[in-house]
């Protein structure tokens, strides 16, 4: 069965079809939850910036230019949300979030049990990235991403996609050394 | 080795990622593929990539899903906004999105070859059929069936296809500035059936037109029809 593509919903979206909106919603809204949930790291703020999200999608699809992928577009407008959403943030919140990412680097049980899984040592170092860095790495290895749509996305060259990337993952070494955990490489 | 110093193989390290996640172009993934078969190194380095892919995909797939609060509060704020009419650009433009659509990025990066080749086949057969019908080469002169209309009587038209390269903005563009308006197609080949102009044009008025039309990097072929 082939389905209806997301440039054909948008411009159904684009004349105020409300069920293309919805095919929209239910075919994208997971991925730019989680996209944005890993950014913001609040459950409920990242609901709540779906919303807005795809609020933008409804109020903006006649302006849709197919220059990339509906779904590269979506991603840029979910990024500038939770942008936004984080500059929001009150210092004091701020300051407990530093306070939890120190907390995460005590080698606390948990950490012991991961060196024992060395996937589970992975994703606990993927999730102590810097925002930049866990943003790279998300948009290429989940959301599937070309350097052209990652670079459209975050608003930064080509070559600068390619060694950002190099260092998120240059530093996702580092952080599983200082676990112990020595890949070999850089 | 210091892949971010801009050498061959430093470019191919920079790659695997996008290597591994299946977003590459069909002549870069070649290319790694031949840095990977000669390098026992970057083989072994392109398997932590493959390791961090699978973590960050487990990782993002616990994340969950939003609850149905998200999607109800969404439909009831779109359900508060004015209703608006569509405008005829975004109806034309959406027959190009579906048409296009077929021939997403990625589809078309991978398939590159092949429609190269297709053209380039697609243009010698209708030569050698317009050179049969006319005794010329001349585009203008063209005459087909094939595309299904949706007016007839009076004006002049043309049948067209365009470049898999143009998107949507550029044909809606194209159209706008030239005055065309869409009335029937696409055909199998991907041909529209366009009116050039309200009135019934003289040939050779026809075919001055179709040959500056000829010339926009959205049009890969133009001829005349009925």
């Amino acid at each position: 069965m082939q389905t209806t593509s997301d440039e054909v919903l948008i411009a159904r979206v684009a004349n105020g079809d409300r069920l293309a909106m919805q095919v929209l919603f239910a075919r994208h809204h997971v991925r730019v939850y989680r996209f944005v949930l890993r950014l913001v790291r609040n459950e409920s703020a990242a609901e709540d910036l779906i919303g807005e999200v795809f609020l933008d999608v409804w109020r903006q699809a006649a302006k849709f230019e197919g220059r990339a992928a509906v779904s590269t577009w979506m991603l840029s407008i979910a990024r500038f949300k939770a942008l936004s959403a984080l500059r929001r943030r009150t210092d004091d919140e701020l300051d407990e979030e530093t306070v939890g990412a120190i907390a995460d680097q005590a080698d606390d049980p948990e950490v012991v049990l991961a060196k024992k899984d060395k996937g589970a040592a992975l994703r606990q170092c993927l999730s102590k990235l810097s925002a930049e860095h866990r943003e790279i790495i998300d948009l290429v290895y989940y959301h599937e991403r070309s350097v052209a749509d990652v670079a459209s996305i975050v608003g930064i060259p080509e070559a600068t996609v390619k060694t950002r990337m190099f260092y998120a993952r240059k530093k996702l070494s580092e952080l599983l050394k200082a676990q112990g955990i020595d890949r070999g490489w850089p | 080795m210091n892949a971010v110093n801009g050498n061959e193989e430093g470019d191919v390290e920079l790659l695997l990622p996008w290597h591994a996640a299946g977003t590459l172009s069909h002549r870069d993934a070649q290319r790694v593929e031949a840095a990977l078969a000669n390098d026992p190194e970057l083989s072994q380095r392109y398997e932590l990539v493959r390791e961090e892919l699978s973590q960050t995909i487990e990782l993002n797939e616990s994340l969950g899903a939003p609850s149905a609060r998200a999607m109800e509060a969404l439909f009831a704020k779109i359900a508060a906004e004015p209703v608006r009419a569509p405008a005829l650009s975004i109806r034309v433009g959406a027959q190009f999105r579906e048409f296009f659509a077929k021939l997403s990025p990625r589809t078309l990066a991978w398939s590159a070859s092949a429609a190269a080749l297709a053209i380039v086949l697609q243009a010698g057969v209708i030569a050698g059929i317009m050179y049969k019908e006319s005794g010329s080469t001349d585009v203008a002169s063209y005459h087909t069936a094939s595309v299904p209309s949706t007016a007839s009587g009076a004006g002049s038209y043309a049948l067209i296809r365009f470049r898999p390269q143009a998107n949507a903005a550029d044909i809606d563009k194209f159209l706008e500035n030239n005055n065309l308006s869409l009335t029937g197609g696409p055909s199998v080949g991907g041909l529209y059936r366009v009116q050039v102009s309200p009135k019934k044009l003289a040939q050779a008025d026809i075919a001055g037109i179709l040959k500056r039309l000829q010339e926009d990097k959205v049009v890969d072929f133009i001829a005349a029809t009925e």
